[in-house]
């Protein structure tokens, strides 16, 4: 075991000296880095609870998605049965299907085959091929149901999720904030990690709401309360105002059911003031088949209000003067220079398909990261030396080679971090300064062992040999049970605990490297050095002997 | 060249097994102590597994007055919060989830809990951090705390079951179950915030107190092997007399990294830190004054001669 061949020796070295290298890159400042060829930019991210910065995780509505899938499938399956001559006595979305009841019974397999026209096969490759509808006949006579399936719903929650994340993505990257983070995590929720950010409210107001914005036509005549007592016009819908506007508050309103032009065709939106009040405004612009339908519809309408309906709640109902071909427009009302910029910036980024609601979150204020480094760095640094006085107290000169072992497998940690460009966070460092102390352990179990040897009469060199052979099997034994704890930690973990278990598995695996390889090499070279200075085994005895 | 002190005794022969009783009889009481603790007190659950938010500040000044701000606090209406000093001027203060219709409705409500509270403290405390767990994640990471342990305490029994005989194996398991048992109960009395860093905790005790318990039993099993002759009794006693040096340093040695984090790191390391170090001793004790009655409980076998030696992984099997 003492036997280290010219091979083996350069290649620990090896290894000690890229280990070295890899941990350059994380002192050197940003322009020095970025001036690296890109094999060498690799380093170790700061996590939140270091830097400061919020992590929220949003879950999707996909409640809402589905009511939303259903109405437009209630619309889509009316035109087309209309497109058949198809007669229909009702149709209605119920929460969890849309039924249709026809006037004509035998039509039910003509009406089956125009409605399949709805049903998309699903294009991800989980369920590839599969239909997204199931559309059965009866129970009753003449009773046409059409439901979505597990996996059509899934595939749409999925596609919603992905297009949430860009739509997120454009709205943050709007307040120019550094490289945020922002990934799916399960089938219907969204992790985001902006660092810096320490206001939320501000950020979840501007993530969190959908900015489905739609301009609507009013019912010429029928106003709402008649709708309310009465019956709502088909073709039309009861809308609510806005609750945030006072004046109007609890106000209805009897709009078309299907807008005349709404967010999607929106070419651009930003914040500006009014010419004349100077109050808040949104200024928006449509693109060309939008400011046609626009421009249409105004003119054929001059002289009566539409409404301007943001997230199904109207906002307002001006009068329309003349017709507006520019395809230009303002949404204005109680708005701040803030908000009306966060409207904008929603506008811009595209409507999300949900809403998205905080499930949890974990800010940190950039005095509490900075104060949460400097703990860090402190336990471990005195940790390390409380660790190398006690072994070299202990263990003398053999002490010193655990220490050198030990400050090896830090570096070696961190630059296995630095080269996958892991994220260090607290618990991270908790578990380096965790692992400082089960490094030397592993040196403790073959030094006791090396004494136990001499005191059974061996020869100093047979000791050691006997020592590091017999500590073997007990090391592996030992590290690999904190190994398995550490690896159902980060197999099981999320965030901190994640951080934690890296550091963990990644300080065992280098501290059974440093144990066997470093300080067995050193222990090799200073009984070699004995041996050529031509110093006899009594002077190597007294200096291990206890 | 200095050599080293080597202030362990050696050759000791405390009459350990001999006194089996009493010290299984001490861990058992601790353990059943432990046990009615849970049962009646419960744990401080965190906002991990409770839901709600943690909100930590620091006061401006150099001290802080945790009664009065939790008068001041009351007073605004979310319901009766908790508030706990931490460090020297600083304070934990939680906030229950404040009830609404669905999720978006709670998430919303406790938003506002937050900002209002935060708001309120403004002028003479500066805010550190904030964790908000809604009701879906918390009991998701109940769950996930709870298999991440049981899935260790498997893997482990496992591992040593495939080193050493099953009598080792459940000894071992017994032993870990015990230690992180009374570490709880002391996270009981204490009443020290039990959330995911502490299971994360719980779960490096777990493999951390077999290390002691492994170094112990291997001793044993090279002592049956070479002293076939010997009384079980003499023999459980000699080996733990044997290791007791290793087993004793290396957990002082562990402990001193622990003691540093403990003394030295924030709020959000402490009970982690607390966690680690109590089970740190607790787990030595059992390493030596339980895990091997147990073994002698469990009837290991005593005639091993033909038994071939099982190697560590990695090793070629020695003749």
């Amino acid at each position: 075991m003492m036997y280290f061949s010219r091979g083996k020796t350069l290649t620990i070295l090896a290894i000690c000296l890229a280990g070295l290298l890899a941990c350059i890159p994380n002192f050197l400042s940003n322009e020095t880095f970025k001036s690296l060829p890109s094999w060498a930019q690799h380093r170790i991210g700061l996590g939140l609870d270091l830097r400061g910065g919020a992590h929220l995780l949003m879950a999707m509505d996909s409640d809402q998605l589905k009511k939303d899938w259903l109405t437009t499938l209630r619309d889509d399956a009316r035109k087309n049965l209309r497109e058949a001559k198809i007669g229909f006595n009702g149709i209605a979305a119920t929460g969890s299907n849309v039924q249709i009841r026809l006037t004509k019974p035998e039509d039910a397999e003509k009406a089956t085959a125009a409605l399949k026209k709805l049903s998309n096969s699903i294009t991800s490759a989980r369920f590839a091929g599969a239909a997204d509808l199931n559309i059965a006949q009866g129970p009753e006579a003449g009773l046409i149901t059409m439901e979505p399936t597990s996996a059509g719903i899934q595939d749409r929650v999925t596609n919603a999720a992905a297009a949430s994340i860009e739509t997120v993505r454009r709205r943050i990257d709007a307040l120019g904030t550094t490289e945020p983070n922002i990934v799916r995590q399960g089938s219907d929720r969204i992790l985001i990690q902006v660092p810096g950010v320490e206001d939320t409210a501000a950020l979840k107001r501007l993530i969190g709401e959908t900015a489905k914005l739609a301009f609507y036509e009013v019912h010429p005549s029928v106003t709402a309360e008649e709708a309310r007592s009465g019956r709502v016009p088909s073709g039309y819908k009861l809308f609510k105002a806005d609750p945030k506007d006072v004046e109007s508050a609890g106000r209805e309103y009897v709009l078309r059911e299907n807008p005349v032009v709404d967010g999607g065709d929106l070419a651009d939106a930003h914040a500006s003031f009014e010419q004349r009040t100077n109050e808040p405004i949104i200024s928006f612009r449509f693109n060309q088949s939008g400011a046609r339908k626009f421009g249409n519809f105004t003119k054929d309408n001059v002289g009566r209000p539409f409404a301007i309906v943001l997230d199904d709640k109207v906002l307002s109902a001006p009068v329309i003067r003349e017709a507006i071909l520019g395809g230009s427009g303002q949404i204005s009302g109680s708005y701040t220079p803030e908000s009306a910029n966060q409207l904008a910036i929603q506008l811009r980024s595209g409507a999300l398909p949900a809403k998205l609601t905080v499930v949890e979150e974990r800010t940190v204020g950039a005095n509490l990261g900075q104060d949460s480094i400097d703990a860090g760095k402190r336990a471990a640094i005195v940790g390390m030396i409380a660790v190398v006085a006690f072994m070299v107290f202990a263990y003398g000169l053999l002490g010193i080679f655990a220490s050198i072992g030990a400050a090896l497998h830090v570096v070696l940690v961190f630059a296995i971090m630095s080269v996958l460009g892991s994220t260090m966070t607290l618990p991270g460092i908790a578990g380096i300064v965790l692992t400082i102390g089960m490094s030397v352990d592993a040196n403790v179990l073959i030094y006791e062992r090396i004494r136990e040897e001499l005191r059974a009469g061996k020869q100093p060199i047979a000791a050691i040999e006997a020592g590091f052979d017999r500590a073997y099997g007990t090391i592996i034994d030992s590290q690999l049970t904190t190994f398995i704890a550490g690896l159902v930690m980060f197999l099981l973990g999320s965030g901190p605990i994640r951080g934690f278990a890296v550091t963990l598995t990644l300080g065992i695996i280098t501290t059974v490297f440093t144990a066997f390889t470093v300080t067995r090499l050193l222990v090799a070279w200073w009984l070699a050095a004995q041996k050529t200075r031509k110093i006899d085994a009594p002077l190597a005895y007294k200096m291990v002997r206890t | 060249m200095f050599k080293g002190v080597d202030f362990f005794p050696h050759g000791t022969k405390w009459k350990i097994i001999e006194k089996r009783v009493l010290f299984v009889g001490i861990s058992w009481a601790l353990a059943i102590i432990s046990a009615i603790l849970l049962m009646t007190r419960g744990l401080n659950y965190g906002v991990d597994f409770k839901g709600g938010s943690l909100i930590e500040i620091q006061a401006k000044g150099p001290t802080i007055d945790v009664a009065s701000l939790r008068e001041t606090l009351n007073k605004l209406g979310f319901g009766e919060l908790q508030v706990q000093a931490a460090g020297t001027n600083g304070a934990l203060i939680r906030v229950g989830q404040q009830p609404a219709a669905d999720e978006a409705g709670e998430a919303k409500a406790q938003e506002a809990a937050n900002a209002k509270i935060k708001e309120a403290l403004a002028a003479n405390y500066d805010w550190r951090r904030t964790e908000v767990v809604g009701a879906a994640v918390s009991s998701e990471l109940k769950m996930t705390g709870v298999y991440a342990v049981i899935a260790a305490i498997f893997g482990i029994l496992l591992y040593v079951w495939f080193r050493f005989e099953w009598q080792f194996a459940v000894a071992a398991v017994v032993a870990l179950v015990h230690d992180v048992f009374i570490t709880m109960g002391m996270f009981s009395i204490l009443w020290y915030e039990f959330d995911l860093s502490v299971v994360a905790a719980l779960l490096t005790l777990a493999g951390y107190s077999i290390n002691d318990t492994v170094v112990v039993f291997d001793r044993i099993r090279e002592n049956l092997r070479k002293y076939k002759k010997m009384p079980l009794i003499e023999l459980l006693n000699a080996s733990i007399n044997d290791t007791l040096s290793r087993t004793v340093l290396t957990s002082v040695v562990t402990g001193l990294a622990v003691l540093a984090l403990y003394v030295f790191g924030t709020s959000v390391i402490h009970g982690f830190a607390f966690a680690m170090l109590f089970g740190i001793l607790i787990g030595t004790y059992s390493s030596i004054f339980v895990a091997s009655p147990l073994l002698l409980w469990f009837g290991v076998k005593r005639d091993w001669s033909d038994d071939a030696a099982k190697p560590a992984p990695g090793m070629k099997a020695k003749a």
